[in-house]
């Protein structure tokens, strides 16, 4: 949808396989990334996404699989004779030079006069909001700035392709906010094409053009962040991104779920009559408001804890259908000052189909 | 969601071979070369001997016929155990001492602990003969506190002993108190908020925190009391060890096979130590992953005194021993003269090697410092930070941590069987200065090693990552970043391989040429030739020119911190 098929891959990955002694980091993993784009990798802890991005820059070469940049075959060059900048978590600058050394370390061998190196460390310092701090040593700036001067050393040479691994892991939580948004609107400006591999969700989520979630060394979903968040392709996506509630339940013969004693309507076509699966809805869209009498995929349930979150609760909804299965609901303050809703109450919800995703719970 | 960016081909497809950069080849050639260089004065020396003691005089290989003449004789055999028996009790001793030692400066609020510190690396400043010296001025047969013995001689078990004890004291303290200081305060507190007593936590928490450290310390000791030369040559009198045997096989009577069988006696244990000692560090690692909060002992006044009291004592002993050194070195002629004059320096006019030897001495251990931390930092550099090649930095790490196996004396006769053949290309640093620096720095390669290593490992591994990204080549990175921000593990590798180089007697024994003889070697010629004042001036000498260095070392670190390493004030 928001990728023209048309456009020529910046990056292509195909069959890639990692294998560190018996275990398989990467399994045949194959990928494109396009001109200017802004890709996640996101997955849990040894999920694999390092791996790849190592094997790109070409630190951790793969054992199996191409790896094309721009149309040249890269797949087996030492890192110095590709074409990325990269930031790491660490910052990894070097300690005992200045920020405007650190900067201007790649510039160096590379036959530009000292004049000019000196005006594109400036130029670069502007762009990353940090101008005359230049002559600082890495150890008196704060982690974010830090961050910033190992993000404009990455950009000095001009790469054709931006690596970040982590990049704001280390940095506290406001500091995070902020420099997320500025390497997003940086990345726009420059166009340059850019990996980044998190395992923040929120992260993904705010900042990619596509993300790519990994689990197990494979790839379980790639799409738009809205893709990613709305159509969840695996129950993993599904549970990894966001709160999702899983209620077990029975594929009926016309397509219907039957849960405890209801009866769900969610239009899967993919499973057969007798499947065991689980229906999933997130809590936002779980609905107690303008139930009609009519309505279906009503089910009556018990309140059995509220939490107070700021801007809403989150209700744990039991009995009933859901039986013994605590699901959650996210109720606006002002349902709760219309509904009176309470601890112990019973409340009619709503399960809209078009919200409901329905995964097999086989193996589950 | 396009479908077209998650293609799949069903293909076999062929294993990626990465491509090597410039960088990677000179890296490893680089890496290759210091490895084969360790092979040749290591490992082809160590062989050369063990072959040997599998030959008969006309070099004919005669299975175990050496070994079986050496268990056959009582008094060879004797000397064994004699070596087993000196180094378990000097182990349990310089253990026990060190210990608490080691727990009054970091456990205590025990006061001058910077003195106490200072006095405790007295003895690594001096050669392991000097012990064996003030023990004969203490209590030998014109010994001042003779009568202390109640009639034992101190030319024996005894005297060894104690010298023994003397001179490894610091080594032991300096891992006791590495293990002391890697202590997490949260345990004590959690002891004491569950109403513990003093005691049981002392055994339940204490102890079991530095157990590691503790075998660690026990394995060092015991090895070099086992392989130690110097001091059992000084003041063993006509009790046998196993060091000593291998020098009167090989210099006493030109039996260099039955020399070798007795190396590879002494060799056994240590090797056998060192396998342990590494098993044993192998688990202390997965000990200390967790983060920990620092202790920070209370006062407590009993206690405190109590430790004050031991710590004198213990420093009294030490001082007692340099300090009697330096007494006997001044007096005119003991015990009948007791005014004070130089002649004991005037080595000149005695033999033993003189000044010249002294100054060998200076320019030998300069050499060793200078050439030794260049081919060991850059060895420990190249095996930590290449990229790929994982078996030869794998061979690389074992051939750079055997030498700690390798008793100096074994080392130092594993060098005359292999340099001395004239078919050896080699051959030409046979009887030079030259052989002198490459046993030191073999001999000590692998403490610095595993410094240099500990330094680079405390770098951020992506330093080269960033860097190879940046295309620049690792040179730059090494020259740039890598050494400055090493510069202080740098000065002391080179320190340790001074002053070792300075002291050792053991490696050099076999070694020195005439024109070559060493300050330490003087100190041992001129003793058993009877000039033991002269003896004592000259491991006199070495200790100032070890002190000097030491503070030297210490004003250069401080300086040099201060211009390379201004991004650590800030």
């Amino acid at each position: 949808m928001s990728i023209d098929n048309a456009k020529k891959p910046y990056l292509k990955i195909k069959n890639l396989t990692k294998r560190f002694g018996k275990f398989t980091a990467l399994d045949n993993i194959s990928l494109d990334i396009f001109e200017s784009e802004f890709v996640c990798f996101l997955g849990p802890s040894g999920c694999g996404k390092t791996t790849l991005l190592r094997a790109i820059a070409g630190l951790d070469i793969q054992t199996l699989g191409s790896i094309e940049q721009n149309d040249t075959n890269i797949s087996g060059l030492p890192p110095a004779e590709r074409d990325f900048g990269i930031v790491f978590q660490s910052y990894a600058l070097f300690p005992n030079l200045t920020v405007n050394k650190n900067v201007g370390y790649g510039l160096e061998n590379r036959k530009i006069p000292r004049t000019q190196i000196k005006s594109r460390v400036e130029e670069l310092l502007e762009l990353v909001g940090l101008p005359e701090q230049g002559s600082k040593y890495p150890a008196q700036l704060s982690g974010g700035q830090q961050q910033r001067i190992a993000l404009a050393r990455a950009l000095a040479t001009s790469p054709g392709l931006l690596l970040l691994d982590e990049p704001l892991s280390a940095l506290d939580a406001r500091v995070r906010d902020r420099l997320r948004g500025e390497i997003k609107s940086l990345q726009r400006r420059l166009g340059v094409t850019t990996i980044m591999v998190t395992h923040d969700q929120e992260e993904a989520l705010t900042m990619a053009d596509r993300i790519v979630v990994m689990d197990h060394g494979l790839i379980e979903q790639v799409g738009s962040p809205e893709e990613i968040y709305s159509q969840p392709k695996t129950a993993f996506v599904a549970d990894f991104i966001g709160t999702m509630n899983f209620i077990p339940g029975i594929v009926t013969v016309n397509g219907a779920v039957t849960v405890g004693p209801a009866v769900i309507q969610c239009g899967t076509t993919t499973f057969k009559a007798g499947d065991k699966i689980f229906v999933a809805i997130r809590p936002e869209d779980i609905n107690a408001q303008d139930i009609a009498v009519d309505d279906n995929n009503v089910i009556e349930v018990e309140i059995r804890s509220l939490e107070f979150m700021g801007s809403f609760y989150r209700a744990t909804l039991g009995g009933g259908a859901f039986a013994n299965s605590d699901v959650y609901a996210d109720f606006s303050i002002n349902l709760m000052r219309r509904k009176s809703v309470e601890v112990g109450n019973k409340l009619p919800v709503r399960l809209p189909s078009n919200f409901i995703q329905v995964y097999t719970a086989n193996g589950a | 969601m396009s479908d077209a960016a998650l293609t799949s081909h069903i293909s076999p497809q062929p294993v990626v071979k990465p491509k090597l950069s410039r960088d990677d080849w000179i890296m490893r050639a680089c890496m290759v070369g210091i490895g084969s260089l360790l092979v040749i004065f290591i490992v082809l020396p160590l062989y050369t001997m063990l072959s040997k003691s599998v030959e008969n005089k006309a070099e004919e290989f005669i299975g175990l016929a050496n070994f079986n003449e050496y268990f056959s004789t009582p008094a060879l055999f004797q000397s064994a155990a004699n070596s087993l028996s000196i180094a378990l009790i000097s182990t349990f001793v310089v253990i026990s001492v060190a210990f608490v030692y080691g727990y009054a400066l970091t456990r205590t609020c025990m006061p001058y602990k910077w003195l106490f510190k200072i006095i405790a690396v007295i003895p690594l400043l001096t050669p392991s003969l000097l012990g064996g010296i003030s023990l004969v001025y203490w209590f030998g047969n014109q010994g001042v506190a003779k009568a202390l013995l109640l009639g034992e001689t101190i030319y024996g078990p005894i005297g060894i002993t104690i010298g023994s004890s003397y001179w490894v004291f610091p080594h032991a303290l300096m891992i006791i108190i590495t293990a002391l200081s890697i202590t997490d305060a949260r345990l004590y507190e959690a002891a004491d908020a569950l109403r513990t007593t003093k005691f049981r936590t002392f055994f339940t928490v204490t102890l079991p925190g530095c157990k590691y450290g503790l075998t660690s310390a026990a394995f060092v000791v015991f090895t070099l009391v086992f392989t130690d030369f110097g001091v059992p040559k000084v003041i063993g009198g006509n009790y046998n060890m196993l060091a000593t045997d291998v020098y009167k096989q090989v210099i006493g009577q030109q039996n260099f096979q039955m020399g070798a069988v007795v190396s590879v006696v002494l060799l056994v244990p240590a090797i056998l130590a060192f396998v342990v000692d590494q098993i044993v560090q192998k688990k202390q690692v997965a000990m200390l992953s967790a983060r920990a909060v620092p202790y920070a002992p209370k006062p407590s006044a009993g206690r405190d005194m109590s430790m004050l009291i031991f710590c004198s004592i213990v420093a009294l002993v030490i001082v007692g021993m340099l300090g009697m050194a330096q007494y006997a070195a001044l007096v005119k002629f003991w015990p009948y003269n007791l005014s004070l004059s130089f002649s004991n320096y005037d080595f000149d006019v005695m033999d033993g090697g003189g000044w010249e030897a002294f100054w060998n001495s200076l320019e030998m251990a300069t050499y060793t410092a200078i050439i030794g931390t260049v081919v060991i930092f850059y060895g420990s550099y190249l095996m930590e930070k290449g990229r790929g090649f994982d078996v030869g930095r794998k061979i690389f790490h074992m051939l750079a941590i055997l030498p700690l196996a390798v008793p100096g004396l074994v080392l130092g006769l594993a060098y005359i069987f292999f340099f001395n053949n004239p078919a050896n290309p080699f051959h030409f640093v046979y009887g030079t200065i030259g052989i002198l620096v490459l046993v030191s720095i073999s001999h000590f390669y692998t403490v610095s090693h595993l410094t240099a290593v500990t330094a680079l490992k405390q770098m951020d591994p992506e330093f080269e990552s960033v860097s190879a990204s940046l295309k620049a080549p690792f040179y730059k990175t090494f020259f740039r970043v890598t050494v400055p921000v090493c510069t202080p593990a740098i000065l002391d590798v080179s320190m340790y391989l001074f002053l070792n180089a300075m002291t050792t007697v053991s490696a050099v024994i076999f070694l020195y040429s005439s024109d070559t003889t060493l300050a330490s070697v003087a100190v041992m010629n001129m003793d058993d030739a009877g000039d033991i004042a002269p003896a004592a001036a000259m491991a006199m000498m070495i200790a100032y020119t070890c002190a000097g260095v030491r503070i030297m070392h210490s004003i250069l670190s401080r300086g040099l911190i201060k211009h390379t390493q201004a991004w650590r004030n800030h």
